[in-house]
């Protein structure tokens, strides 16, 4: 009797404890594809600066992008004067870049999405990664911890895709706003190759934007590539003929 | 028979003017065979050294691998075929599997490249023994040069980082095992020598390569589909074109330094003519033709070339077999032009060499000779018994 009373413990044990990691699961789910809703738009216009720290100094590159959904985007950059006029057009999961200076737009294709925009810590690649989380990302809860005095969720997330550049990932994410605070990429040994911090977070219309965010490769001296938004402009009009290579010259 | 006993008592005759000329001309000789023997000791070292330590007997390429693309490396790499996994296995061959990848020394990336070898392959001479893996930290070998540049030593721990087939990153933490001393830079330049089997299994690569090298010696067999054989002189062609072109900047030298000499020739020549003229004159007058006049000037002029080549053979070749010997120490940053070559360099000289230099320069020597005499053509007999030129 006490020794099926034991096994009949242990049975109810199991089925609470896969209710509570399904619910985990089911959970975290639901985060990720909050995050998406919050961070996944139509169209937007984003005013930014990209502050690369390098062992020489500083410099601040400012752009202006019109971005259509998760598909298309053209960015055009407005400052330092020696950058001013580059453009950069991206549709599906094809770059092209226009750099006055020699009136030539080049396809930044293959391993030369790997190299780095403009010395900083970000490749073209990290730039065309697809935003959403939900779908491409098992994701499971890890934890909860506090960062910039907001609650927030550790969510540790394996990509599906086996062609996915950093197989797995730890996001903080903030359970109110539904932003996520702090990133942590990693390669498939379990190594830290970059984090995003975010640093701050404004309101702009009825959602929440992280302004101010730093990457960081995490094998690399420094102090990373700080990542502001000035302004953002959401279900902006923005024409379709922009998205061309055409408009790259104009 | 005659003229040539007239020219040698001419030229013995002008005494320590003579011997000059026919020193400078000698050094001449002596430097220039000294010169083109260093590049042939060059070229031949380091065609030795690249075939024991990186190219062997010739290597099998897979059809997508290019040396001078790294960006093909991502899909340059195949399971071995039969054909050349018995070679491996025979001892015959070693594979080499190269990867892209990047490397942290020092909180500063650098690109690299990841090359996995059998510890225990007998094919090339460099000491990949030292990276037996014993199931602690991965071993990495590396280069001086490389050890230099990064800022790595012996015993130092640093992490790499490469894509996967699909295009996942992975990294691991490797330690330097080795630092080798080698001279054939290709094997050494941004790139860290790893355990084959442990390479494989880093990249999810299983029993792939993206070269075969087979051992000096060793017929090859023909290759198998989807891979290409390239045999030594293939192999060796970049560098001997690099010597080449080398040999051709040394080459100037040369002719600078024959020019000197020969001008002083030339120089010596027209002098002659200018102070010879009643004798010259007297020469017609006594039955010799315009034309006998001529090749004795020619000949004064062409001995001094003989008389170098004398002279030079008595201290050029000892001191060039001395060299030959004792080598000539590499100065510092050469290590860095792109060929594999020593500590010194061991100068050859080949029969075909020292009779090329001398053969050149006997007929300069004589062709520079001739030039001025042909103004003994035009000279008149009578103007010339007075002393004038006409």
């Amino acid at each position: 009797m006490k020794r099926r009373t034991t096994i009949l413990s242990l049975f109810l044990g199991c089925v609470i404890a896969a209710g509570g990691f399904a619910a985990a699961g089911e959970n975290a789910e639901v985060i990720l594809k909050k995050i998406d809703e919050n961070r996944v738009s139509g169209n937007k216009i984003i005013l930014s600066e990209m502050i690369i720290h390098g062992r020489r100094g500083s410099r601040a590159i400012r752009v202006k992008s019109w971005v259509q959904g998760t598909e298309k985007s053209f960015s055009e950059y407005l400052d330092p004067p020696r950058e001013r006029g580059t453009k950069m057009l991206k549709l599906g999961d094809q770059l092209w870049t226009y750099y006055p200076a020699s009136d030539r737009i080049i396809l930044i294709a293959g391993h030369m999405l790997r190299q780095s925009v403009m010395g900083s810590d970000l490749s073209y690649e990290d730039m065309m990664e697809d935003p959403r989380l939900q779908g491409n990302h098992a994701a499971a809860i890890a934890g909860e911890e506090e960062l910039l005095g907001r609650p927030c969720r550790i969510l540790d997330l394996e990509a599906r895709k086996a062609d996915a550049a950093y197989p797995r990932r730890r996001l903080w994410v903030d359970t109110e706003r539904f932003t996520v605070l702090k990133e942590e990429l990693f390669a498939r040994s379990g190594k830290l190759l970059k984090t995003t911090t975010v640093e701050s977070v404004r309101r702009f219309g009825s959602r929440w934007v992280p302004d101010r965010s730093r990457f960081k490769d995490a094998m690399k001296e420094g102090q990373g590539t700080e990542f502001v938004v000035h302004e953002i402009e959401f279900d902006a009009d923005i024409p379709e003929s922009l998205f061309s290579k055409a408009a790259l010259k104009k | 028979m005659l003229t040539l006993r007239l020219a040698l008592r001419n030229v013995l005759g002008t005494g320590i003017r003579a011997w000059l000329n026919a020193l400078i001309i000698s050094l001449a000789l002596v430097v220039a065979t000294w010169n083109q023997g260093l590049v042939s000791g060059m070229d031949e070292q380091a065609a030795q050294a690249a075939q024991a330590i990186e190219f062997g007997g010739g290597q099998y390429w897979q059809e997508k691998y290019d040396p001078f693309d790294p960006l093909t490396l991502d899909e340059a790499h195949a399971p071995l075929p039969p054909a050349l996994q018995a070679l491996v296995d025979d001892g015959r061959a070693a594979a080499v599997l190269v990867l892209q990848g990047s490397i942290y020394p020092r909180g500063r990336m650098r690109s690299i490249l990841l090359k996995g070898i059998d510890p225990g392959q007998p094919i090339l001479d460099f000491p990949t023994a030292k990276i037996t893996a014993d199931g602690g930290e991965l071993p990495a070998l590396i280069g001086g040069r490389f050890a230099k540049a990064a800022g790595l030593a012996r015993g130092d721990s640093v992490t790499l980082r490469w894509r996967e087939p699909g295009g996942a990153f992975n990294a691991q933490d490797a330690a330097v095992a080795h630092v080798m001393s080698t001279t054939v830079a290709s094997i050494d330049s941004n790139q860290v020598w790893l355990p084959l089997a442990k390479l494989q299994e880093m990249a999810r690569l299983p029993g792939e390569a993206t070269l075969v090298v087979l051992a000096r010696g060793t017929p090859p067999p023909p290759a198998p589909p989807g891979w290409t054989f390239r045999d030594a002189d293939y192999l060796l062609r970049d560098l001997r074109e690099l010597v080449k072109a080398k040999s051709y900047g040394r080459t100037i030298f040369l002719v600078i330094f024959l020019s000197l000499g020969m001008l002083a020739i030339f120089d010596t020549q027209v002098l002659a003519i200018f102070r010879r003229r009643r004798e010259i004159g007297t020469l017609v007058a006594l039955g010799f033709t315009r034309g006998q006049v001529i090749r004795l000037f020619t000949l004064e002029g062409a001995l001094y070339g003989f008389l170098a080549v004398i002279l030079g053979a008595l201290y050029g070749l000892p001191l060039l077999w001395l060299q030959a010997r004792a080598g000539f120490p590499v100065p510092t940053g050469t290590e860095d032009m792109g060929i594999s070559i020593g500590e010194r360099i061991y100068p050859a000289y080949s029969a075909g060499l020292i009779l090329g230099i001398v053969l050149v320069s006997l007929l300069v020597t004589t062709v520079v000779s001739l030039l001025p005499t042909r103004r003994i053509a035009r000279l008149k007999p009578t103007d010339a018994l007075r002393g004038r030129m006409s």
